[in-house]
């Protein structure tokens, strides 16, 4: 053995001239070490792959025209992209390659933006840098980012785009469910642009809360609220048995009364309403009242019908006291001066007809297994401990108890939360997605004491909430602000003066949106004075006639005196005028009946108005937008003509398309719908 | 030579298990068979990418009279990437199987299958097609539902109310495809700018080129491809089993 060694020493080293050989064509193999690693780097057999299934395309040359080789790389240093991802995925601007199978070579799916101008990982994280397939799109040990999964693509949209988007309803769905769920009572959220993302679910005051309801259901409620009703968003804290008796105890213990209280049901007129035994009053009134455009109730079909603005009202008879109920149905503001629902003016008799028919809106199984004993002191003190420990007056008002700063952690870049600062139990995917959408489904899987409690979300809301989250990165925050769209704001806008009082007693802003301010429910009002004629305002307040005979929300009647109507129309019609042009610029006196006769030609013919709008309740049946037989009296005919030139210039956002008419054809179905001067719909019915 | 044979009866015996995927227990101890395998409903969903499809397939087993057999053993399979739970099962008492499915993570039309044996062994195949959505696809199907679907839907909810009864002329769903294939790009860009006169049909369609933005009517085209039925031949890509 030694003395073969010995021999191939020899061989190759045994005199100088062998030695310098030998170590010559070793060198040589050294040096060829790192062009053979380049060689047959992975990259270069994509491209290879790429060149290969170009050829046999009939735009081959084309293709090869555009194909360059080598590493490639998108750099932005400002937005901190340096992308090599198109060296490898060859076929992103190739529109004739949409139909590849392979994701490395297909064409990108269209999207608003230009590839060179936001590079890949902006949107699909990953290792921008890397140029192995592993390290590019993996997490590795080095490297914690890897790509975001399909279903979380819109949170890549969401570091810019804090406004709603057409194009992305997930992340749009999450952000709403975030506001509505109320997790930013207790998480702190600020976006990029110095915005917080606000709760939007006004958790009521339990203040006075021995007023409104008995102990036995306070335990039951927070035992499990969606036994209660299967709408309610209050999270599960999964109390023992023990703990819920406690905080109970204290939470009744902690109300105070009403000032001034309660006064006791109106007996004669309870027993009167009893007595006629009508229970379609109740029913119609309810109806009348419209609501089911805020509250759901569950019907005898076992559907739930109405809004999700106010609470289900399935059980309420079981839930409220019969003296609270009646006064709240008389004056909401009484119980709570912020509440969002408005105050109706009902009589006496409307009183106790509606507040007989919640009572009778039962579930008496809620309750039926709660046996609570008289609370004692400890109890009593307990309780208060475990409602300061789970953070309840984040969300609830409660007497003795301060709301907590920051009571959970701020989320404002958890989209950029680095994996070793996070625990991971058995079960939850080792990613950031994973993490935080197990989190969003069972936060106590990560620990019995974590206090976050069980909110009730369907999958695919998980995954809305998570990609929302998931948006939230340090990218987002270090951005060019150019770059960033804000958010929409509502503004601060309240009218002023007796109107104003009145109608923040009537909650307008609660479904009517004015000046930036308000609700999505029923149309902006904001130049309302200029679009509707004063008497027809008066007589709307004073009977709303239905406009829209598809929808199921419509304008309440409200009990307003004569002199609330009018200092109503007045200020609306004083205040609520647009700048852009005077409302009278147009007067009917103008219009000649040829012309009248034209306008309804082109209504009938060449528009087709009669596909949506109703002019005439005998012959037409289109119904997507308001009905139009009586505009004669409800509009002035300036606002009419702008309307018909351009819609959404007057309402942005409208559905009714515009028409691009000549100012002739304008003038003209002005002239014919400035004719039409019959009732509403109930009117036009009874004849 | 025995080895050979082995391995020929062990490759056999593996094809012979129906799911693509060894892992699944393949090998379900069918207690009946049917003649034929129908969808109960399921099929033509929209989904997204990557997500689980609102409704899970529901397919029925029946035999030569049309009824629903208990005990049947049916295969779910699809294009990689889509995954089924259960991927096999057997039907119950109505001659059902009831499977979640989740797509892929690309846009585009997945063709998934199940499928069930007769008495002869031999396999009987069901296809359906489920729909992904891309991002342009997405647009498009937020402006339909904003703008277009109250006359281009018959389907009636309290929330929103079909308004094509009210029509002279009645509109086309965008999921017709037998007419709209046959229009080209352009033409169906041209309809939806000018509204019906365009290509000499009924006003009662509006232009709504004066609303919408180029980009939002090319997306509204997209998303009248997507949902196509039968599929709109250059309608982008196709995820089936190779």
């Amino acid at each position: 053995m030694r003395n073969k060694l010995h021999a191939l020493w020899r061989t190759f080293f045994g005199d100088s001239a062998r030695a310098f050989g030998s170590a010559s064509v070793i060198l040589l193999l050294l040096l060829a070490i790192a062009p053979a690693k380049n060689h047959f780097s992975q990259w270069r057999h994509y491209q290879k792959q790429y060149l290969h299934l170009i050829r046999g395309r009939a735009d081959a040359v084309t293709l090869e025209r555009h194909f360059q080789g080598g590493i490639q790389q998108i750099w932005m240093p400002e937005q901190q992209v340096t992308d090599r991802c198109t060296t490898c995925h060859l076929g992103l601007k190739e529109a004739s390659l949409a139909d590849v199978s392979s994701v490395a070579f297909r064409e990108h799916p269209v999207i608003p933006h230009k590839l060179t101008e936001f590079g890949c990982t902006t949107c699909h994280r990953g290792q921008g840098a890397a140029t192995t397939v592993e390290e590019a799109h993996s997490a590795t040990e080095q490297w914690e980012q890897p790509l975001l999964p399909a279903k979380y693509i819109e949170a890549g949209c969401g570091q810019c785009h804090l406004e709603n988007q057409t194009g992305t309803p997930f992340l749009n769905q999450g952000r709403q469910l975030i506001s509505n769920s109320g997790c930013t009572h207790c998480h702190t959220i600020k976006q990029a642009d110095g915005t917080y993302i606000m709760p939007d679910d006004d958790p009521p005051s339990l203040k006075h809360i021995a007023d409104k309801t008995t102990r036995d259901w306070v335990y039951a409620w927070i035992k499990d609220p969606q036994a209660y009703a299967s709408t309610a968003t209050m999270p599960n804290y999964h109390f023992s048995d023990d703990d819920a008796r406690d905080v109970s105890a204290f939470i009744l213990a902690q109300s105070t009364p009403l000032q001034p209280p309660l006064q006791p049901p109106l007996q004669p007129l309870k027993a009167d309403a009893k007595a006629a035994a009508d229970p379609a009053a109740g029913t119609t009134l309810y109806g009348q009242s419209f609501c089911a455009s805020c509250h759901a109730m569950q019907n005898a079909a076992g559907m739930m019908v109405g809004g999700n603005v106010g609470p289900e009202l399935t059980g309420i008879g079981t839930k409220a006291k019969p003296e609270w109920l009646q006064d709240w149905v008389a004056n909401p503001n009484h119980y709570d001066p912020a509440t969002m629902m408005p105050h109706y003016r009902f009589d006496a008799q409307q009183v106790a007809t509606l507040t007989g028919f919640l009572e009778s809106k039962t579930e008496p199984d809620f309750v039926a297994n709660v046996h609570l004993d008289g609370a004692t002191p400890q109890q009593i003190e307990h309780g208060k401990r475990l409602v300061v420990e789970n953070g309840c007056a984040s969300c609830h008002e409660i007497n003795g108890i301060k709301k907590p700063e920051n009571f959970a952690p701020e989320l404002s870049r958890i989209g950029s939360k680095p994996l070793n600062q996070l625990i991971f139990v058995e079960g939850v995917e080792h990613t950031l997605p994973g993490y935080v959408a197990g989190k969003v489904r069972n936060p106590r899987a990560f620990g019995p004491s974590l206090k976050m409690p069980q909110f009730k979300f369907t999958p695919q809301q998980i995954d809305a909430v998570t990609t929302a989250l998931l948006a939230l990165t340090d990218r987002a925050q270090s951005q060019p602000p150019t770059m960033r769209i804000a958010s929409v704001q509502q503004t601060k806008y309240q009218p002023a003066g007796n109107a104003g009082q009145l109608m923040r007693d009537l909650r307008c802003l609660t479904c009517h949106m004015i000046d930036g301010h308000g609700g999505d429910m029923a149309p902006d009002l904001t130049w309302e004075g200029t679009a509707v004629q004063h008497e027809w305002l008066t007589q709307f307040l004073k009977n709303p006639e239905t406009l829209r005979p598809a929808l199921i929300r419509r304008m309440p009647k409200f009990n307003l005196t004569d002199a609330e109507i009018n200092t109503l129309a007045d200020y609306m019609m004083t205040v609520y005028q647009t700048p852009e042009f005077d409302r009278d610029s147009l007067p009917v006196s103008q219009f000649g009946t040829a012309q009248v006769e034209q306008g309804r030609q082109l209504f009938y013919s060449k528009f087709a108005c009669q596909s949506c709008h109703i002019a005439d309740y005998k012959t037409d049946k289109g119904y997507i937008g308001p009905a139009l037989a009586g505009t004669g009296k409800r509009f002035n005919a300036a606002w009419v003509y702008r309307w018909l030139k351009d819609p959404q210039a007057l309402r942005p956002g409208t559905i009714e398309p515009n028409q691009h008419m000549t100012d002739d054809e304008a003038r003209s179905l002005t002239a014919f719908l400035m004719s039409l001067k019959s009732g509403g719909a109930q009117e036009a019915m009874k004849k | 030579m025995k080895q050979v044979l082995i391995a020929v009866c062990a490759v056999t015996l593996l094809m012979a298990g129906c799911s693509r995927k060894s892992k699944q227990p393949a090998l379900l101890q069918a207690t009946a068979t049917g003649t034929a395998i129908v969808e109960s409903s399921g099929g033509k969903q929209i989904g997204y990418a990557g997500m689980p499809l609102d409704q899970p397939v529901v397919v029925q087993v029946n035999d030569a009279s049309g009824n629903g057999i208990a005990g049947a053993a049916v295969c779910f399979s699809g294009p990689s990437g889509v995954s089924f739970t259960p991927a096999s099962g057997l039907t119950d008492s109505s001659g059902q199987v009831t499977s979640a499915v989740a797509l892929g993570q690309q846009a585009g039309r997945y063709k998934i299958m199940a499928s069930t044996r007769d008495a002869s062994g031999k396999t009987i195949e069901l296809n359906l097609d489920e729909i992904v959505l891309g991002y342009q696809q997405t647009v498009g199907a937020q402006l339909n539902a904003q703008y277009c679907v109250r006359c281009h839907d018959p389907e009636s909810t309290p929330q929103r109310v079909s308004n094509m009864d009210n029509l002279s002329v009645k509109p086309h769903p965008f999921t017709e495809g037998d007419t709209l294939n046959k229009m080209s790009d352009a033409d169906l860009v041209a309809i939806i700018s000018h509204g019906g006169p365009a290509l000499n049909k009924s006003p009662e369609m509006p232009p709504w080129g004066y609303t919408l933005s180029k980009s939002d009517i090319a997306a509204l085209v997209s998303y009248i491809r997507a949902v196509a039925d039968p599929p709109y031949e250059a309608g982008g890509l196709v995820y089936a089993q190779k």
